[in-house]
């Protein structure tokens, strides 16, 4: 499995905010993508993701399951961690769990890895703004997806989850996953690194 | 399917919880009923006269009032990416968030519409007919508002764009829904012809108001 992407351009209102950007990320391999603020970190991830349409070039999951598009075949975990403060912590994961479809876990079992068991049935509004980071990455847990798009995800996690998260990215690596992170600070795994936005 | 299914019951469940829409939509029902005889008159025949009209225009106005907040919710909490993603059809998604919320906020209307008619001296069989013909076009209401509603997605007031985009579209079901209940009131012979438009009405948005809103947010999204 590989992810290529071609001479993709990307305009925003007008501004071009990159434009012939290469990039190549193998199965088992992590793509860290460093630059200043409103260089386009997060228009790349979304255009990979498909929320956003490339002014110009190409992406494309090669090896990939065949009957699926490469947003379907990806988890995209953003600024905004999509939960529903009207629902509890387990029927928020729950609920994506069912929507999303695919190969699954238990999500129970997921929510102790993350550190968030005791907590499975409070409401979703009572959680920090780390406990939700948690949560966020339950749903990549539980509902199995190839690749990852990760938009600063260590935001707001304590130490104790940063480093949860660094080996929960060295599992899915280590199962032939791929993850392009958009970061400002080491992601604690082997990454290549795209910088974009830089004079350099 | 286990998608649609999970979708419908979660927004069914955001509806119920507190600060959720079904019950916010029922009592600004029943406020604007409430008032319509303080307003009118103690005219019991003048208030029979304008029951239906007055029952018809308080649902639509009230289905409108929750209607802003079924993409807007997600679009802010950032559900909505997820669900653009995903290997449900986005119009498919789209058919199953308007279904939630016809069952969550359009149905109790219609429930509460007997109670209501009680209080504009409308007899048990009007009131029947009029909620009869809420239950054929409340639909067209919600398929057509869902496209409003969509396209106000990312404006950060969009509610009031909402009720100037939808309202015009709901003219005719407003017309037809009235005519229908009016044709039961005086003469049921021709009750067929409007309320056979109505359903008709309904089916139709049921079809286009998906795909229309799936269209609106794919060119939203940003």
């Amino acid at each position: 499995m590989r992810l290529l992407g071609r001479e993709i351009s990307c305009v925003r209102g007008g501004r071009e905010v990159f434009s012939g950007l290469d990039f190549e990320v193998a199965q088992g391999e992590a793509l860290a993508v460093i630059g200043p603020n409103g260089s386009g970190k997060t228009s790349l991830l979304r255009l990979v993701a498909g929320l956003l349409a490339p002014f110009g070039g190409s992406i494309a999951l090669e090896g990939g399951d065949a009957d699926l598009t490469l947003p379907e075949q990806s988890h995209y975990l953003g600024h905004r961690d999509a939960l529903k403060t009207a629902l509890s912590v387990s029927e928020n994961l729950c609920f994506w769990r069912d929507f999303l479809g695919g190969a699954r876990l238990d999500p129970a079992e997921m929510l102790a890895k993350v550190g968030l068991d005791h907590a499975a049935h409070s409401p979703a509004s009572f959680l920090s703004a780390g406990q939700r980071r948690r949560l966020s990455i339950a749903r990549l847990l539980t509902v199995q997806r190839p690749v990852w798009l990760l938009d600063e995800p260590t935001n707001a996690l304590d130490s104790a989850g940063q480093s949860l998260f660094t080996t929960v990215m060295a599992d899915h690596l280590a199962r032939g996953g791929l993850i392009i992170a958009a970061t400002h600070i080491p992601l604690g795994v082997a990454a290549r690194q795209l910088r974009i936005g830089d004079a350099a | 399917m286990t998608a649609l299914a999970a979708l419908i019951r979660r927004d069914i469940r955001i509806a119920l919880r507190v600060g959720g829409g079904a019950l916010i939509g029922v009592l600004f029902f029943l406020s604007v009923v409430m008032l319509m005889p303080f307003a009118v008159g103690p005219d019991l025949a003048l208030l029979a006269r304008l029951g239906p009209a007055i029952l018809w225009l308080g649902a639509l106005l009230a289905s409108l009032l929750t209607l802003d907040r079924l993409f807007m919710a997600d679009h802010e909490d950032g559900s909505l990416d997820l669900i653009v993603m995903s290997r449900t059809p986005l119009e498919l998604a789209c058919a199953a968030k308007a279904l939630a919320h016809w069952l969550a906020a359009g149905l109790p209307l219609i429930i509460a519409t007997p109670i209501l008619g009680l209080l504009l001296n409308l007899d048990a069989a009007p009131t029947s007919a009029v909620a009869l013909t809420l239950l054929a076009g409340t639909p067209a209401l919600t398929f057509t508002g869902m496209i409003g509603a969509a396209l106000a997605v990312t404006l950060r007031r969009g509610g009031l764009l909402l009720a100037v985009l939808v309202l015009p579209l709901s003219i005719p079901v407003l017309i037809f829904g009235v005519a229908a209940s009016q044709a039961a009131i005086t003469e049921p012979t021709s009750f067929g012809a409007p309320i056979s438009i109505l359903c008709a009405l309904s089916l139709v948005s049921l079809v286009v108001g998906p795909f229309a809103a799936a269209a609106s947010l794919r060119h939203g999204l940003d």
